[in-house]
């Protein structure tokens, strides 16, 4: 599979080697080039230096057929917006993208953007670890919805804004 | 009308000032505390020190029952976030975003910003304008600088359009050499007919550039006029 990766950060730079490693054709996007340092000596893909949210840079990078697509960055709106680019510019359908604020991760998931919340992900986590439940928001969630174009848009329930989430709906 | 402001900087500040003086329902949203309590202090309680790309504190800033949302920070990815939050998670009738990077435009419309404002795009097409388009290039000085190589496009109401070389009046000492048409530099000869689009390359001193415009481009008053 090829898969690019925007952001190697922690998170990113894992999945770059791993996958590398998986025998999987990975292209690695940061800003800055001293995030690479981060990938081992061995790897074999590409790190490419460059704003992950630019058309020109990601088709640049060759990520125009990749059949997956990271957004691992710091910034859920970078995130949020790369994702975007590659789905309505590049038709890229299998993106995910990181969106640490859980009320902004549920609403994109309905854009159909598979999203995931170190926020949610994490309190989900520490809760099971001590036996006080589960949170109810899933940490990975799966779009839900097609992604965007005009006039296609459902808001989401209140709830979720209100802090008590319902996911059913 | 309640106008949502997102983005304290220059412009959310004075966006958020007029609106008021014109009667509007005005919150402001500004994620730096500092700047958030400066604006507050001039322009009073209707400024939220949160981050307005947090779906919770767009709820809470009354994001649900705004007319519209203007997001004019100074990030084009936040800008976008805040108004596809505002459409999509709080049925927002209006959006308008700001965006700096021009290649962002069509991502934002395609994505269902309702309106685009551009500052980097106004500027650019400002100075476009202000350069005639066609008006007489200097393509090279020759020589000590009293001999230039000059470029004149030609463009429809051009006096010098189906007229040929020979029928022109040169300044003394200058002269025409080629025709660029069509991306192809075509030697002139005396009986060769101008045509719309060719670009003449003439060489002549620099003091010819006012009669040699006359006889390609047109008398100079015309030609000034911008996007005739």
């Amino acid at each position: 599979m090829k898969i690019v990766i925007v952001g190697a950060g922690r998170v990113g730079s894992v999945l770059a080697e791993a996958y590398d490693a998986a025998g999987h054709q990975v292209v690695v996007l940061d800003l800055s080039t001293s995030a690479f340092d981060r990938l081992p000596p061995e790897f074999r893909g590409s790190a490419i230096r460059g704003d992950g949210t630019d058309e020109d840079t990601l088709r640049r990078a060759g990520a125009e057929d990749a059949d997956v697509f990271l957004a691992l960055t710091e910034g859920d709106n970078r995130n949020v917006m790369a994702t975007q680019v590659a789905l309505e510019k590049l038709g890229i359908t299998n993106v995910v993208a990181k969106i640490n604020d859980p009320v902004r991760a549920a609403a994109y998931a309905e854009l159909g953007i598979a999203t995931l919340c170190r926020t949610t992900m994490l309190g989900d986590a520490i809760s099971a670890y001590l036996g006080l439940g589960s949170m109810g928001l899933p940490g990975v969630i799966a779009p839900t919805g097609g992604h965007q174009g005009e006039g296609s848009h459902q808001p989401l329930a209140d709830s979720i804004g209100a802090g008590a989430p319902d996911r059913e709906a | 009308m309640f106008v949502l402001v997102v983005g304290g900087g220059k412009v959310g500040y004075y966006l958020a000032k007029e609106l008021i003086e014109n009667s509007h329902e005005v919150v402001l949203m500004e994620k730096d505390r500092a700047r958030a309590d400066q604006i507050a202090d001039e322009i009073g309680s209707v400024v939220v020190p949160h981050d307005g790309c947090e779906g919770k504190y767009l709820g809470e800033a009354g994001c649900a029952r705004a007319d519209i949302v203007a997001a004019v920070t100074g990030d084009d990815e936040d800008n976008l976030v805040i108004c596809q939050m505002a459409k999509h998670h709080f049925d927002v009738p209006r959006t308008i975003a700001r965006v700096n990077n021009p290649k962002n435009e069509d991502l934002f419309r395609h994505l269902g910003v309702d309106e685009i404002i551009s500052p980097t795009r106004m500027i650019l097409s400002s100075i476009e304008q202000d350069i005639p388009v066609h008006e007489l290039l200097h393509l090279a000085t020759l020589g000590e600088g009293e001999l230039e190589i000059i470029e004149a496009h030609l463009q429809d109401g051009s006096p010098a359009i189906g007229r040929s070389a020979g029928d022109l009046t040169m300044p003394a000492g200058c002269s025409l050499f080629a025709i660029v048409r069509d991306g192809v530099a075509v030697p002139l000869l005396p009986d060769t007919p101008f045509r719309v689009g060719d670009k003449v390359i003439a060489i002549g001193p620099n003091e010819c550039s006012a009669l040699l415009h006359e006889q390609l481009i047109g008398a100079m008053d015309e030609a000034v006029a911008p996007g005739s």
